[in-house]
Parts: structure tokens; sequence; C-alpha cells
């Protein structure tokens, strides 16, 4: 529900919390939105909620109060067996990859495609192309337990964009990687932005996000969205 | 599709790494399958004995006559001449004799032990057994007319009794079968929960995962339910051609064309259950997770 002149929103969080059992709120008051097409930065130091913040993304949580919006759709409370045609339109890059150890490198990026039906003549060409994208042509058959950190971390993200995502969300990318990849990683994801997909980036990394030109940031503290100083260069529109 | 997780392709099906066949599942299920093919085939011999028993005592009496030896060509001429009488069977002396010695031992022999008299008959449907009696009567009034029916009843029961158990322990073993399925379901779950949520993570539904572990866990029940009933038609068939064993235990009774169907089909049975047994399973635990 964009506001006049807003550009159309991607996600839109409204009064979203968060706790896990009977703990106390890990996110609280989390009001905002993600504009279709933006590139965002969230920070925060750790234990800030940047991760659960993520999961209520690419929905692997649920609000325990408030709403959220994702592609226009109010899925707070939806079912859980519609969930997975939102979740086919999100890419997701973990912090520790989250590959599958048994399969290769060309299986594991194959997964979204194949999860949404393609047969194995249609995954080949794109999942070939996606490799050679992140250079890792020639380590199609590897199994991740034999792939380097920098590259394992390539694969997750082939992985994540090989379906063209509507939404990426990565969560701290380049916590793995040396800075020079952490930089490879980064224009590959503004290349994606370009594209025309949603990304959103959690990461420490303060020389990153003054790297990527147009990225806007999102600050967490204690599980609340703070007024960003320093960095910030274009706010997101509701709160800043 | 009902029968979709037959048809999982490759890639999907490496999903689970290369673990077919192995883990408990197989040998639980063949010791299942072997234990179910013995006691199914030992309650159908059963039913088959109560059957041709049954069937051969429903119409067939004795005529016993104490002392009766001196009458027993006027009641047999009797019998023979009543309606509905189809055939009449006197015991000889000496049968009676033999049969006496197994309680009495050489006594039997004795000339004066008083041996009875006895008369089988069998009759065809709608005979008046009660005008036969007094036909009997006239000539020796002495003489009892028993049905064997009511002499073998205990017996009958008894075997009746045997084939429901066994029946009862097929339902039992089917039932613990479907049981050590649920937990090697769960267990599955268990040992692949990281790739169960990478792959939820990107969008794939409860029953694409369902279809994955229901094919791995309907192959895995497939071979042990056909590797145990082999053995069990192993063990069976060295009974019936070693031994009089089985002859003895099931009063020579031999399975039927359909019995055998039935225990051939037995395994197919197991499988379908433990495939079935084994969706709801997952579908379930999968509805635990988001």
């Amino acid at each position: 529900m964009g506001r006049e002149g807003e550009l159309p929103a991607i996600a839109e969080f409204d009064s979203v919390g968060l706790r896990y059992g009977t703990g106390g709120e890990v996110l609280r008051d989390l009001d905002f939105r993600l504009n279709d097409s933006g590139f965002y930065f969230l920070t925060g130091p750790s234990g800030a909620g940047k991760t659960s913040l993520l999961k209520l993304l690419y929905l692997a949580q649920r609000p325990t109060r408030g709403r959220i919006r994702l592609f226009g759709e109010e899925l707070s409370e939806t079912a859980r067996e519609l969930l997975p045609p939102f979740r086919r339109r999100i890419g997701v890059v973990f912090q520790d990859f989250r590959l599958i150890r048994h399969l290769s490198a060309f299986d594991n990026v194959a997964l979204p495609l194949r999860v949404a039906g393609a047969s194995d003549e249609e995954v080949e060409a794109p999942v070939r192309e996606m490799l050679a994208w992140v250079g890792l042509a020639d380590r199609a058959s590897a199994r991740p337990p034999t792939l380097s950190g920098g590259e394992q971390q390539r694969v997750a993200i082939a992985r994540a964009v090989i379906n063209r995502p509507e939404l990426l969300v990565a969560d701290e990318p380049t916590g793995n990687v040396d800075t020079e990849m952490a930089h490879r990683l980064m224009h590959l994801f503004t290349a994606l932005n370009r594209l025309g997909t949603t990304v959103v980036v959690a990461t420490h990394d303060v020389g990153l996000i003054s790297a990527t030109a147009g990225a806007q940031l999102i600050r967490l503290e204690n599980g609340t969205l703070v007024d960003p100083t320093g960095v910030l260069r274009n706010p997101p529109p509701r709160w800043a | 599709m009902m029968f979709g997780w037959l048809f999982v392709p490759p890639a999907d099906r490496r999903l689970l790494g290369a673990s077919r066949f192995r883990g408990p599942t197989p040998w639980v299920i063949a010791i299942m399958s072997f234990s179910i093919l013995i006691i199914a085939a030992t309650g159908l011999a059963l039913a088959s004995t109560a059957g041709s028993l049954t069937q051969a005592i429903q119409s067939r009496y004795a005529v016993e006559v104490p002392n009766g030896r001196g009458n027993l060509d006027a009641i047999v001429a009797a019998l023979r001449s009543a309606p509905r009488v189809t055939s009449v069977e006197p015991v000889s002396e000496s049968d009676m004799r033999q049969t006496l010695e197994r309680w009495l031992g050489p006594a039997a022999d004795s000339a004066d032990l008083p041996v009875p008299a006895l008369v089988n008959f069998d009759t065809s449907p709608g005979a008046d057994v009660a005008s036969i009696e007094k036909r009997v009567a006239a000539i020796a009034p002495s003489a009892r007319v028993t049905a064997h029916g009511d002499r073998v009843a205990p017996l009958l029961r008894s075997i009746h009794a045997l084939q429901w158990l066994a029946f009862g322990l097929v339902l039992l073993l089917s039932a613990a079968a479907a049981a050590a399925v649920v937990l090697a379901a769960r267990g599955a779950l268990d040992t692949h929960r990281f790739t169960i949520e990478v792959m939820h993570g990107i969008g794939a539904t409860d029953l694409q995962l369902t279809h994955i572990f229901q094919r791995k866990i309907a192959l895995d029940a497939l071979v042990g339910s056909l590797a145990g009933a082999a053995a069990g038609a192993l063990v069976l068939i060295l009974l019936a051609s070693g031994a009089s064993f089985v002859g003895e235990l099931t009063g020579g009774a031999s399975l039927s064309a359909v019995d055998i169907l039935i225990l051939l089909l037995l395994p197919f049975a197991l499988t379908a259950l433990a495939t079935w047994v084994a969706r709801i399973a997952v579908l379930a635990a999968l509805r635990e997770t988001l």
C-alpha cells in the first residue's frame, strides 16, 4: 500500500514484533518499507536482531505481532501451505552458505529451478551460465566440502539468484571471504539490482556500504530501528 | 498425482545421498515379512483344514451298538435301505480292537472284552436322521446315533481359534511394521533435517519433500518385504517337502491357489502399507515446521 509518489513496495513491516518462545522480544515495533528494486544494507551490532529480521523477510519466521506484506500480500498469518510460491520469489544467501554437502555445486545451484519444476534439460544451460558468472564453471561437479570458503559463498550466491528472485536477502555474505572477493560479490549484487532485484544485505562492513553507490541503510539496535548516522545517504522514507 | 512419488527425478533422489538400503528399515521389514508369511500360511492352512474337516463330517453319522456285533448286518441293511443315506461303512472288529489298543494295550485283544459295533454312514441334504434312528432302534434298542460333527466340534473350535489367532498375529505384526516405518521416517527426517530446511527455504512444498522420502522408504520396504517373504517361502517349502510336520500340524491340508496368491501378495501389501504410513508420518512431521 504505497503512498502517493512513493515507489512500489516489495516489503512492508507494520508494527512488527518477534519473540522466540517465552523470551523477551528480539524485534520491536519495526515499521518500514522496502521499495521495489531498492538496494538496502542492514547494519547493527551483533545481537541487534539482523538475522531475525532477515528470517521474517525470507519467510523462515512469523512475527509474533504486527503485519508483514510481501509482494503486495499480507503473509503474517498466511497458511504455511501457501508460502512456498512466495519463497520461490526470494533468494537467500546465508552466512554459513547452507549448501547441501552431498550434492555437487551444479546440483546445489540447480535446486531452486528443480523445485520450481524445471526438467534436467531446462536446468542445464542456466546453471552452467550462472556457475560461469560466479567464476566456478570448472568446479561444477565439486562437492561443497572440497570447495574453499569463497567458492562455497559463490555457489550459495549462484543458488540464491539462479531463478532471478524479486527479493535477494544476504546475511553477512562477505563475512567469510577476503576483501577482494567481498567487492566482487557486491559487484554481483549491484548487477542483479540493476536487473530489478531488490537486495537486502546484512553486514558490519562499513567500507562495503560506503563503496556501494545508491544503497540505503537500515540500522538495528536492540531489536528496534534507529535513526542512522554517518554512513546513511539515502534513508528509507518512512522513518528517516 | 497419487503415484507421483514413484517418478521422483534422479536429481531429487540425490538429495538424500547414497543411503539406499542402509539402516535398519529393510531388515526390520524383512523380519516382519518373514514372520507374517509363516503365520499367514499357517492360518490359511488351518482354515483349509477346518474347511475340509467340516465338509467331511457335516453329513456323517455313526451308529454305536454296545455288544451289538450280532445285529451288525441287520443295522447295515436298515441303513442302506433308508432314504438319503448315501453310504454305509461298518467298522470291522479288528479295526475297533486296534483303536481300543491305544488306550487298553494288549488287553484290547482279549476275547472277554465286549467290543461295540460301529457303523459310519453319510447322508445327503434333507435326510431324516430321526427316522433313521427309529429304524436302528427297532433292531437294537440300545443303539445310539451320533453326528460326527458333535464329536469333532471342540477340535474345530480349537482350529478356528488358532486360525483367528494367526490372522490376529498377522495384523499385529503389520501394525508393528507400520510403527517401525514411522520411526524410520522420523529418523530419516532427523538425518536430513538440514536438507529439508534448505529445500523449504527455497520454496519446496511438503508434497515434493514427502515424495522423496516416501520413495526411499517404499524401496526399502519393498526390498525388505520381498527378501523376508522369499526366506519365509523357502522355509515353508522345506518343511512341506522334507518333513511330515506341516501335514501333521495342519491335518494334511494343503494351500489352495487362492491361498498361495494371498501369500504372494503379502509382501506387496506390506510395502503398500509402509509407503502409506511413511507418507502420513513425513507429512505430519513437516507440518510441525513453518
